[in-house]
């Protein structure tokens, strides 16, 4: 069982950073719900005790560092793979990934669509989770009394969620039909023989 | 952006929002930012080659870096100037909520090239 370095750059990227933080953005939403929505008044909405408040500011910290991880890993390691030059007289295009995608009218929609706002938009996940940990960070239990910056918080998770959905979506196409190839082969097992 | 700083009930809670409303105001105007930058690349050719600081990226290099940045000095500078205030946060929130949809919209290339 083989993979190449840059598939193995690319799968971390996608399915170690970005799968878990798609992951995480619906237990942060619903915990930030939770917590921020539960009155001490009522003994059906008990209020968070320390030790929960301290582990969600923890987990949404893990959630920053999965985001801004992301991104980097995606702009500076695997981007400079899929956009590299085509040198002169290269027939196979399966290591130049955007080349290999415009060459055909069936697939250059991932490029110039999938691609094209991928790039873009998967930075708002990052800048958003930033904000919402910093303000629950900086608030803890205190915003269950401001409603509205509650709302906001919650907003802007599920705005990094679904800038994080569509930058993961197109990211799981685009690798489907033109992969990211190349560099070393690492071994990672050894198959039993027919 | 109409700040109205008050006295805070004791009973209500012990922080004012300003703080909150100046990282939500900056991460709406931070990612307006990237989509201005963005769309300027595509555009213009000259932008275009400014922005690019490391040549494997390209463009993307200087457009997320020079938003992070903006974002960054906008929450800075009104964090130091709303953190002790109240701030009408209705408008606040409204804006950065319009800014974040404009961003979403502009970074996608059919409105992308409409410009």
């Amino acid at each position: 069982m083989e993979i190449t370095a840059r598939a193995l750059w690319t799968m971390i990227h996608g399915m170690g950073f970005g799968a878990l933080y798609l992951l995480a953005c619906s237990g942060a939403l619903v915990e930030l719900y939770r917590f921020t929505s539960s009155s001490p008044a009522s003994p059906s909405t008990p209020a968070p005790t320390s030790a929960q408040v301290r582990f969600l500011k923890v987990y949404l910290v893990a959630m920053v560092v999965l985001a801004w991880t992301a991104v980097l890993t995606g702009a500076y390691v695997i981007y400079p793979w899929y956009r590299a030059a085509v040198p002169p007289g290269t027939v196979d295009l399966s290591e130049f990934p955007q080349h290999l995608l415009m060459s055909s009218p069936s697939t250059i929609g991932w490029h110039s669509l999938g691609m094209e706002w991928k790039e873009h938009v998967a930075w708002f996940a990052p800048i958003s989770i930033s904000m919402a940990a910093f303000v629950f960070i900086r608030y803890g239990r205190d915003l269950g009394n401001h409603k509205q910056l509650r709302s906001a918080v919650l907003g802007f998770v599920a705005a990094s969620f679904l800038a994080a959905g569509i930058a993961g979506f197109f990211g799981a196409m685009i690798d489907k039909y033109a992969p990211v190839q190349g560099g070393q082969t690492i071994q990672l097992m050894h198959g039993d023989k027919q | 952006m109409n700040a109205q700083p008050r006295e805070v009930s004791a009973n209500t809670s012990a922080l004012t929002n300003g703080s909150g409303a100046a990282a939500i105001l900056a991460a709406g105007m931070g990612s307006f930012a990237l989509a201005i930058l963005a769309v300027a690349a595509d555009r213009s050719a000259t932008v275009k080659s400014v922005l690019i600081f490391y040549k494997p990226t390209g463009p993307l290099s200087g457009v997320t870096t020079v938003a992070i940045l903006i974002w960054l000095a906008i929450w800075t500078i009104m964090d130091f100037r709303w953190r002790k205030k109240t701030i009408a946060l209705t408008k606040t929130n409204r804006i950065a909520f319009v800014l974040m949809i404009l961003s979403f919209l502009l970074t996608f290339p059919p409105i992308e090239d409409l410009f």
